[in-house]
């Protein structure tokens, strides 16, 4: 039981990083910074809680923030830069808070030993959820809690105007201007936004797998970050959650039993569902068919 | 006081002098005519009035306020809103989605607080484009995704977006490009209603019907010069203007 608990933690984590992503592409702009928030929401929640000992929720919450004001900071350089430079521009950056985990040495005797993140070697011991007994189980509840409501607070977003405004400036900016729209109060704060969600499941990962190092948050999981929101569609939030299911739930844990040739076709399904489904996994035929399962009416 | 007055504007691309030396004045109320050959600056001096491109020396002055190299965004809070010469909509949102965020004048910006106007929706923001909607015809089509709109429902569909920011001063770019002369009369129509209800519009065109019929005043620019100014009869009697059309290069006179 205990591997799929776990399994559902992983996909927990991974569709708030994906909706850390989709709210920037939403505004057209592609980020390839995901991982470094993702990191600061980690170290930053998992010194609260083993250095300063505070509970899990708190952690969570001033870590995402910090991890959101450091990506609205990130947000105004990228404003004068589009396309290629821009994916180029948030891969250094990301490197950049790597690399800061790599160099960051800070550790304090607690209870006869040392703890706190320790350069290479990585941030060991973050016992928060063993410590206060709570099962994998809890855990998992925790994680999903989180994760609806994220996804309730995005799904709401997109109705709105707000959500419009994002969605309008990843059109056209020039257009989305020329109506009034503050290009660089939405772009700013659609990256502060991503890098909330992103800290908050850095938070969660950091907790969950109790050791992390730089080496986790490197351009890999940046690149997964983005892969899941356009996979799954930028139509709707659940789109990332479809994507995320498919692949950390169905290509990287169930195609195991391939062994080595489990990447290999790994690859090959993702092409070969980019070209099935152009617009994302939900799109508008998607859409159509499942509201065509729950209503009578099939004149649609 | 002219509501839009325009001081030796000037813009320079690179070695073109695209807008040069440009003084215009539009007094409140009227539709003024902006003409002139393919490449003249007409566009140039649209875009330079919305700080879509930055001005290389003069000065842009609205209802006696300096808006020289305000931001996009400022020019529109300040009342000016434009179209394109072509069509910039959001074609993947829905019609009504359109002009939802478009709804962005300063009134509305008074009259709500910050989570209200983005995030949970306003009866009056509502209202004022289900409004904006009939007005434009388009009501039957408000959930149809613009990009799937005919051209001239395109068309109509950009103009109610600039109204639904609720402007004093409305630039259009060339409006009546690709239309058919039914689509122009209509189009003229609507200008009309438009300027009895207060509103000032600079009208930058080539449809000449269109341009000679509804307006007040006509400038004529050429190579980013103004040429000519005046009524719109004596600007089809002027023999600079007709030089600049018919007795330039035969590019231009095809144009």
């Amino acid at each position: 039981m205990d591997f799929f608990f776990g399994l559902l933690q992983i996909i927990g984590v991974h569709t708030l990083l994906g909706l850390s992503a989709y709210v920037v592409l939403q505004t057209g702009q592609v980020t390839l910074a995901q991982a470094g928030f993702f990191s600061i929401g980690a170290y930053v929640s998992a010194m609260l809680t083993v250095l300063a000992g505070w509970h899990i929720i708190p952690a969570l919450l001033v870590s995402a923030s910090l991890a959101g004001i450091v990506a609205g900071i990130v947000g105004f350089p990228a404003l004068r830069i589009k396309g290629l430079m821009l994916v180029v521009a948030t891969i250094a950056f990301g490197e950049f808070i790597r690399l800061f985990w790599f160099n960051f040495d800070y550790q304090i005797a607690k209870e006869g030993i040392t703890v706190g993140p320790q350069g290479g070697e990585g941030f060991k011991q973050i016992r928060f959820f063993p410590e206060n007994g709570w099962s994998t189980l809890d855990v998992a509840i925790f994680i999903w809690v989180i994760v609806a409501l994220v996804m309730l607070a995005l799904w709401w977003t997109d109705r709105s105007r707000a959500g419009a405004v994002l969605r309008a400036v990843g059109e056209d900016e020039l257009a989305a201007q020329s109506v009034g729209i503050n290009l660089t109060a939405v772009k700013v704060g659609a990256f502060a936004a991503g890098g909330f969600i992103a800290g908050i499941g850095g938070a969660i990962y950091a907790h969950y797998t109790t050791h992390i190092e730089h080496l986790n948050f490197g351009v890999m999981l940046a690149t997964f970050a983005i892969a899941y929101p356009i996979l799954g569609g930028l139509r709707n939030v659940f789109g990332t959650l479809v994507a995320v299911i498919f692949i950390q739930g169905i290509l990287v844990e169930g195609l195991r039993f391939m062994g080595d040739w489990r990447n290999l076709l790994f690859g090959a399904l993702i092409v070969l569902a980019m070209n099935i489904q152009p617009r994302g996994l939900i799109d508008e035929r998607s859409v159509k068919l499942v509201r065509g399962l729950f209503t009578r009416d099939t004149r649609n | 006081m002219p509501i839009l007055e325009l001081t030796s504007l000037t813009k320079h691309f690179g070695g073109v002098h695209a807008v040069d030396e440009l003084d215009l004045s539009v007094e409140e109320g009227e539709i003024f005519g902006l003409i002139g050959p393919n490449g003249s600056g007409k566009s140039t001096t649209v875009n330079l009035i919305c700080g879509v491109v930055s001005v290389t020396a003069g000065r842009v002055a609205f209802e006696g306020r300096d808006i020289t190299g305000a931001a996009p965004h400022r020019v529109l809070a300040a009342g000016v809103a434009r179209t394109f010469q072509n069509i910039r909509l959001f074609g993947h949102l829905t019609v009504w989605q359109n002009l939802w965020v478009a709804q962005n004048s300063v009134e509305d910006r008074r009259s709500e607080n910050f989570a209200k106007r983005w995030f949970f929706g306003s009866g009056a923001a509502r209202d004022a484009v289900d409004e904006q909607l009939e007005f434009a015809g388009l009501a039957g089509k408000r959930n149809e995704l613009a990009a799937n709109l005919a051209f001239g429902e395109q068309r109509r569909l950009e103009l109610a977006r600039a109204l639904a920011t609720k402007p004093r001063l409305l630039l259009l770019d060339e409006p009546a490009a690709g239309m058919n002369l039914e689509e122009v009369h209509a189009l003229d129509g609507r200008l009309r209603t438009l300027q009895q209800a207060g509103m000032t519009i600079v009208l930058v065109e080539h449809v000449m019907e269109l341009v000679m019929g509804v307006t007040d005043r006509i400038a004529v620019l050429n190579f980013g010069r103004k040429i000519a100014e005046g009524l719109p009869a004596a600007i089809q009697e002027d023999e600079a203007v007709q030089q600049a059309y018919l007795g330039g290069s035969v590019e231009t006179a095809h144009a």
